[in-house]
């Protein structure tokens, strides 16, 4: 009958004794201590590549989080065709386009500010390009503020008071439905990237940000950009599948 | 005087609470979640007590409804899925990779307090008056229909799925990028392995349902139609979100486990795992075709009978790779140097029912078969049967297995054995009954049932009994051992791996210095593999 | 630090495609194609997207690990929506089963 293993002698294991750093492991010393480097890391590579890819990773739980929303719309559209093509007519195309623009410019703007930390750019210009990122940002929310308030006047929120001057009522109230959802989140994700940019800019107005050491600019940079890319697939789905469809507004 | 470990290392509630360290929050979670299995044990006890007879005389069926919403709901979201991966996960992967902590200790910290919100969350639910949807909080009663505290729950469940994403998340950076130098990975144990996979589906497949509870949620507050038959809006398109991530998270919830056994076996064979490329790829094998057979829950929901056809085929594929993890075991246990200490116990018991387990699984794969047994008991046997005899025997063997290096004590090994066995009892008395009971048509989520079928029931309800005390019994030996336990020696098993080389407990770095990896982590035995004579 | 440092130049071109898609998307939009409206939208859509991706996101020059990171979330979506999309569009293709 085997003995009980607990009380078994320690076996000697495959590692050697392990050693204080030795030359071959090493990575780039140059910036061993910087004051930035989180301790579990190495060095400041090691930590940015780290952070890069825990925000990517995020960043895909965020492509599957809007995706169930898209989802939705794909299989409602696919059943309701000319109700959603009807529903979509009665938004406001130009405002949005205008709000892709915003947003486009908003993630030039924010590259040049990633860019300009990686440069050791002076803080006052860092500070420049995230100011000018987060008022495009505020714009498209702003838009948004007077789009929503308009779908409230004409009764076009889902729900007790929806009234629907067209052909398709129930398919237009489940666009109507999918179209606050979606925008409703994308404008949330807006909300926080805002308040992301707040932090990194006052942060970047201390100096805070050099070639060194750019990553929170560099990680927020990634939020944005993908804010903006949800937006570039929403703008068309929600905003010009009716576009050609009977008297818009 | 005590050697210094991360058990001393600071003192007092904010150094446990504000903690950075990877193994101090793995104990906040054990702490947790152990408390979580607690509430969601006494919700199956009324369950299990109101089937002791026919008639619904405990309880009124709309209580019987919430005591099994809630035991689900505790269970799965609470302490299924963050068990193995939030308790031994959080502790051991840094230490088997090689590093000091995982990739990002704060998001670590906070993962445990936005479980803790959720969970509060979940209880304020409770408290309040329960939900009765059922965890799978089908459309449109949940919706419309139902007039219990849905939102809270539903916000509960939202909220605990973000804990859920964080720690998939370090983990994932953790193996990618925080490897000791000559860790390959091919080297990393299988449970890093498993981990791994476990945290693709966390990432791949929780925001789903997160963004499907917050539209149940919106749809009851704001009265937004997406489910609503009344505009059009299709009930079943709730299922096919809800259980694209449902499904894979039965995955989250056994793949931990799996890699918990793979390191067992070895230990407890004296043995390599035999095929060790083979387990470690059929645990992204299972990760992926897990996220592809979903549709097997909609069988009768009003699917098409093609979209069926693929799921049930697919379904019968996912099989494979866990197949072949058990010959993989039991090849590793043929001809080893066998000991039967406690986690090894466990890991016999895990084999054994995960396999009827999964067996069963491919009776509700196939179509015609699932369309006699849904919504019966059958299928409460058959994921019982891997959720506590796979994923909890995993769990308590893992735990077991690694108590003396998480905590510096041995725990008694007499009374280990003892809640083992009545473990394994108390379980197949109160599960096994049930497939009987299924078959012959005892619907699920009911309170009463035919008279005949009194039998099975007394018999998994007695069952029930025995299984509660064999859990109750490592609550009180573990716990007396933290405190009265013989200190144990940084390898007391005779194991082999990372881990057993630094101190029990370890310090809080885990290592001195960086640890270089020169050969693969278990060599129990002259390997051709990595060529060591 | 290491990193890839691009141009302004660049970023400058790619903001000005950006702007073009969009133009290009809009008036797409007011024609009417029937169901090729869909894949000018979307592929355009999906030009757009990989313009931010690579170079503002800076994937082009980041490791392999990060592009199938990204790639692997739009892959899965994809998942999600040809089996779902396969359900509700083969409903009723068996005599006497529900559409």
């Amino acid at each position: 009958m085997p003995d009980s293993r607990m009380h078994a002698e320690h076996y000697p294991g495959p590692l050697h004794n392990p050693p204080v750093r030795s030359a071959e492991v090493q990575r780039s010393a140059s910036h061993a201590h910087h004051p930035k480097l989180q301790h579990h890391f190495d060095d400041m590579d090691q930590q940015l590549e780290a952070s890069t890819l825990g925000m990517w990773v995020f960043l895909v739980t965020e492509i599957m989080f809007f995706g169930g929303l898209f989802m939705a719309y794909l299989m409602y559209r696919w059943a309701n065709p000319t109700a959603f093509q009807e529903a979509s007519a009665h938004l406001n195309k130009f405002w949005g386009a205008v709000n892709t623009i915003v947003l486009i410019v908003s993630s030039l703007t924010m590259a040049m500010a990633v860019r300009s930390a990686q440069t050791s750019a002076r803080p006052r210009t860092q500070v420049a390009w995230l100011l000018a990122t987060m008022s495009f940002g505020t714009a498209f929310l702003g838009v948004k503020v007077v789009e929503y308030s308009d779908k409230f006047q004409h009764h076009l929120v889902p729900g007790p008071h929806f009234q629907w001057p067209g052909q398709y009522p129930a398919g237009a109230e489940i666009f109507y439905s999918l179209y606050f959802c979606m925008t409703g989140l994308h404008a949330i994700h807006m909300i926080i990237g805002l308040g992301l940019m707040t932090v990194i800019a006052i942060m970047a107005g201390r100096g805070k940000f050099n070639g060194a050491y750019y990553t929170p600019v560099e990680i927020s940079g990634l939020y944005w950009h993908f804010v903006d890319i949800v937006w570039i697939f929403l703008f068309p789905l929600l905003y010009l599948i009716g576009a050609h469809y009977g008297a818009g507004h | 005087m005590e050697t210094p470990s991360y058990l001393n290392d600071g003192h007092g509630l904010k150094s446990w609470l504000l903690t950075k360290d990877h193994k101090r929050i793995a104990l906040l979670y054990l702490a947790s979640v152990t408390a979580f299995f607690v509430v969601g044990g006494l919700f199956a006890m009324l369950i299990r007590l109101e089937l002791l007879t026919p008639a619904g005389d405990l309880l009124t069926s709309e209580t019987y409804n919430k005591m099994f919403t809630m035991h689900g709901v505790v269970m799965v979201f609470f302490f299924l899925i963050p068990s193995i991966p939030a308790v031994l996960g959080n502790f051991f992967i840094p230490i088997m990779v090689g590093a000091k902590d995982l990739a990002f200790p704060r998001i670590n910290l906070i993962s445990w307090y936005i479980y803790i919100l959720g969970g509060l969350f979940t209880f304020a639910a409770a408290l309040s008056g329960g939900v009765d949807t059922g965890w799978t909080f089908y459309t449109p009663y949940s919706t419309a229909a139902a007039n219990s505290h849905v939102v809270l729950a539903a916000l509960g469940v939202f909220i605990t799925g973000f804990s859920s994403i964080l720690t998939g998340l370090n983990f994932i950076v953790t193996i990618h990028r925080m490897r000791a130098p000559g860790m390959t990975w091919f080297r990393l144990p299988l449970f890093v392995w498993s981990h791994y996979a476990t945290s693709l589906i966390m990432i791949l497949g929780t925001p789903v349902i997160a963004i499907t509870v917050l539209l149940v949620a919106a749809e009851r507050v704001l009265h937004m139609g997406i489910f609503d038959p009344a505009l059009g809006g299709d009930p079943v398109l709730f299922q096919h979100l809800f259980w694209f991530y449902s499904h894979p998270a039965v995955y989250i919830m056994i793949l931990p486990a799996m890699g918990v056994i793979s390191e067992i076996v070895q230990t407890f064979s004296r043995k390599n795992i035999f095929g060790y490329s083979f387990v470690a790829f059929s645990s992204l094998a299972i990760a992926i075709i897990g996220f592809l057979v979903w549709g097997h829950h909609l069988f009768i929901a009003g699917q098409s009978v093609y979209a069926g056809l693929i799921f049930s085929f697919i379904s019968f594929l996912v099989a494979i790779p866990s197949a072949i993890k058990v010959f993989n075991w039991t090849a590793t246990i043929y001809r080893g140097s066998v000991a039967l200490d406690s986690p090894m116990l466990y890991a016999f018991g895990f084999i054994g029912l995960f396999t009827i387990g999964g067996l069963t699984g491919l009776f509700l794969a196939a179509m015609g078969l699932d369309i006699h047994v849904h919504d019966t008991y059958f299928v409460v046997a058959h994921f019982h049967y891997i959720m506590v005899g796979g994923a909890i025997m995993g769990y308590l063997g893992g735990l077991h297995y690694w108590w003396p290096k998480m905590t510096g004590r041995l725990y008694s090994e007499f009374w280990a054995k003892i809640a083992a066995g009545l473990v394994f009892i108390g379980f197949n008395l109160t599960f096994f009954p049930q497939f009987v009971a299924g078959y012959l048509g005892m619907p699920r989520r009911y309170h009463e049932y035919p008279p005949e079928l009194q039998v099975w029931n007394v018999m998994s309800s007695a069952g029930a009994s025995i299984l509660a005390v064999g859990y109750a019994l490592p609550l009180m030996y573990l716990t007396y051992s933290m405190f009265a336990g013989v200190r144990s020696s940084a390898d007391p098993w005779g194991a082999k791996g990372l881990e057993w080389e630094v101190p029990s407990p370890p310090p809080t770095a885990n290592f001195e210095g960086t640890p270089i990896v020169t050969h693969g982590t278990h060599q129990y035995a002259p390997s051709k593999e990595v060529g060591i004579a | 630090m290491s990193g890839h440092i691009a141009s302004p130049k660049l970023y400058y071109a790619v903001f000005f495609a950006l702007i073009v898609g969009t133009v290009l998307t809009y008036l797409a939009a007011l024609v009417d194609f029937g169901f090729f409206n869909n894949v000018v939208m979307l592929a355009i859509a999906f030009a757009k997207a990989s313009l931010v991706i690579l170079f503002f996101m800076g994937v082009r020059w980041n490791s392999r690990l990060t592009w199938i990171v990204a790639a692997s979330g739009f892959f899965f979506l994809l998942i999600m929506f040809a089996i779902t999309m396969s359900d509700y569009m083969s409903r009723g293709w068996v005599p006497g089963t529900l559409k």
